[in-house]
């Protein structure tokens, strides 16, 4: 009896030995240009190649403009762009750059041009590589060393890290999203609950989630400190692969789907931990400070820092809301935002865009907001614009951007200026994350549409009839 | 000629302690984004934990620890739990080290952030809270404190009665002592490496 985990790892081990790392084979290698300049320069060094090209994908996200995105300012964002060109070129990998229509944040590129298979391993230098295990794959994040590790030998010395389950009972509540779950999840249990652990999410709740929706869950396993977070493939799964490039098709197809359907935890296999989350307890979430963590329901109130049980916590809440500028007992729906971004790898998607947009529909921008949709992907942008979604927000007032990672990281030239507050569909707080000075607020793409009409935070429950994002 | 899958050693250690009581420490806030573009491992230290060392004119804050005089010179780093979360970027290891720590003390470090620090001859040294609690009293008189730690014995002591024991992989240890090429071990695989090809072969995507 194994758990989904084992059988992945188990499977792709190439070597043990008492007392070392495992050697684990690694399927899929996605390589963009912030972490890997310095593995390739390491290659070069060791006159080594890469060993397996044709396992190897590149693109551009972090650096790249969302705006003119051929007239690079920066010159040395030019400079990392243009390094990995030319290593693309010289070690012979394919790179999807600006010209691409396929051209995205890697994390959305990924599992949209079928590179995400149920059982893989896959590894990025990015946090967010836990994104992928939404299909059943095992993939995790690594430092440049180990980008430098795995071109060589298309391998990855790990030690086995622990299970735990994270079981989802009950019903998600209509306006509520994956991205209320998981960061419902990250408030209740700290950012560091799952360190050391790969997490699986399994129940009801989960099932019912859309494949976008399950990589938004697992996007986030990293803000739990988890190694990587993983949901068995099922019919979603199966339905979301299907006739895309790079996936088998017609009879292949049929029996990659018996071999994925062998992947799922044996009854009776047993976890290192588990967790089990009330769903129905889910509202709709507003991030209050400076870590993941530090958040709660629309219908709360900044905390007071005196409040938190331990002198540490109750140092962090302080530094926390002198940053953030915020008085314990502020409505969260009294807090009024200047930016509003929507797009990343944890809300790029298309559902992500529609949910938004349906909120959008027949809607202004308040004056005071500066509001920005970034689609997570060329592929993810041409599918709004044929649905019509783009006129729908520029039509509202929101500025309609070209695929990037953009103010998820602030690394180009989206940017928030020093007090700035946004309301932002991406994945981290931190102090600086999208400027130095700028104050993040993560959301929902429903609670950020909403955000940017109302000019503050505002319980989407209340909007003309939310949907879920699946019933678009 | 090596890669940079060469570590430098680490066998014995001692150093000053400079204190940093946060919890939850980011790689962001370890390196903040605007210098992740340099396509070089070298140079990184020179903008550790930037946001908080210098003002908007770049200016040294004074409040800050590491800008303290009686914290200059300090290799090895005291903090708080779940030191290095976030962001997979090993350009914060980079810095930590370039900037001269060898060694970080803390309760609990994030996985991909304490991992890197062994590629990187860097040792994260992980105490129970409560000998982290009491080294940052020792730190915090104003006197200069040194630690030694010995990575062979799992020691860290000082030389006025604070002793204890830490716990790290013995391969690990064995890495950090040797300063070993792990790419060139895994390469010595090769034949493992092609017969699990050979017999699982991974569809091409790009042939």
């Amino acid at each position: 009896m194994k758990t989904m985990f084992e059988k992945i790892w188990d499977r792709h081990v190439i070597w043990s030995e008492e007392g070392k790392p495992s050697i684990l084979y690694i399927d899929v290698h996605l390589v963009h240009e912030v972490t890997s300049p310095q593995a390739f320069d390491g290659l070069r060094m060791a006159g080594r190649r890469v060993r397996r090209p044709d396992l190897t994908v590149a693109t551009m996200d972090h650096n790249v403009p969302t705006k003119d995105r051929f007239v690079v300012v920066d010159e040395i964002s030019q400079q990392q762009m243009d390094a990995l060109t030319r290593n693309a070129q010289e070690f012979g990998i394919r790179l999807y750059d600006l010209h691409a229509v396929e051209q995205g944040v890697v994390h959305v590129m990924g599992p949209e041009i079928g590179l995400t298979h149920p059982g893989h391993t896959i590894v990025c230098g990015d946090s967010h590589t836990s994104t992928h295990g939404a299909f059943g794959a095992l993939a995790f994040g690594i430092g440049t060393s180990e980008v430098e590790h795995v071109l060589a030998t298309q391998c990855l010395p790990q030690h086995k890290p622990k299970t735990m389950e994270v079981r989802c009972v009950g019903t998600l509540p209509v306006g509520c999203t994956a991205k209320d779950l998981i960061l419902h999840i990250i408030a209740a249990h700290g950012t560091d609950f799952a360190t050391g652990y790969v997490i699986e999410y399994t129940g009801s709740a989960i099932r019912a989630l859309s494949m976008e929706q399950r990589m938004t869950v697992c996007n986030m396993s990293i803000e739990a400190g988890a190694r990587a977070g993983m949901i068995a493939p099922d019919e979603t799964t199966f339905a979301y692969l299907r006739g895309r490039p790079h996936v088998p098709q017609g009879e292949a197809f049929d029996e990659a789907i018996a071999r994925w359907k062998q992947l799922v935890t044996d009854e009776g296999a047993q976890y290192d931990a588990c967790v089990v989350i009330d769903v129905g307890a889910v509202c709709p979430q507003v991030t209050w400070g400076t870590s993941p963590g530090m958040g709660t329901s629309i219908t709360g109130v900044v905390p007071d820092p005196d409040q938190f049980a331990t002198a540490n916590e109750r140092k962090a809440a302080r530094d926390a809301l002198a940053y953030m500028g915020l008085h314990p007992g502020t409505k969260m729906t009294d807090i009024e935002i200047d930016r509003v971004f929507i797009g990343s790898c944890t809300n790029g998607r298309i559902e992500d865009l529609r949910a938004a947009a349906h909120i959008v529909r027949g809607h202004r921008v308040s004056p005071r907001v500066h509001a920005m949709v970034v689609p997570g992907s060329g592929l993810v942008k041409r599918q709004a614009e044929a649905e019509g979604l783009d006129r729908i927000f520029v039509d509202a007032g929101f500025e309609w951007r070209d695929a990037g990672c953009s103010m998820c990281l602030a690394m180009n030239p989206d940017v928030l200026a020093p007090g700035e507050r946004c309301a932002s569909t991406s994945n981290r707080n931190f102090e600086g994350r999208q400027g130095r000075g700028g104050r993040t607020h993560l959301v929902s793409p429903e609670m950020a549409a909403a955000a940017a009409i109302r000019g503050r935070f505002t319980d989407v429950r209340a909007w003309n009839a939310p949907m879920h994002a699946n019933h678009a | 000629m090596r890669g940079s899958g060469f570590v430098q050693s680490l066998r014995t250690h001692t150093g000053k302690v400079v204190p940093l009581d946060r919890v939850n420490v980011d790689t962001d806030a370890i390196i903040p984004k605007q210098f992740l573009k340099r396509i070089e491992r070298t140079g990184f230290g020179q903008f550790l934990f930037y946001e908080w060392r210098f003002d908007v004119q770049g200016n040294p804050i004074d409040t800050f620890s590491l800008n303290a005089p009686q914290y200059k010179g300090a290799s090895i780093l005291l903090t708080r739990a779940n030191f290095g979360c976030g962001s997979s970027r090993e350009h914060a290891p980079w810095a930590i080290a370039d900037y001269g720590f060898r060694v970080i003390i803390a309760p609990s470090f994030a996985d991909i952030f304490y991992n890197n620090c062994f590629k990187n001859g860097i040792l994260p040294l992980i105490l129970s809270e409560e000998r982290v609690d009491a080294l940052f009293d020792r730190t915090g008189s104003g006197v200069p404190y040194t630690l030694t730690v010995d990575v062979a014995s799992c020691r860290v002591y000082d030389d006025a009665g604070f002793s204890e024991t830490f716990v790290i992989d013995a391969h690990r240890k064995h890495a950090l002592i040797e300063g070993i090429d792990d790419i060139e071990q895994t390469l010595l695989l090769e034949e493992h490496i092609a017969a699990y090809e050979r017999q699982c072969a991974p569809r091409s995507y790009f042939g």
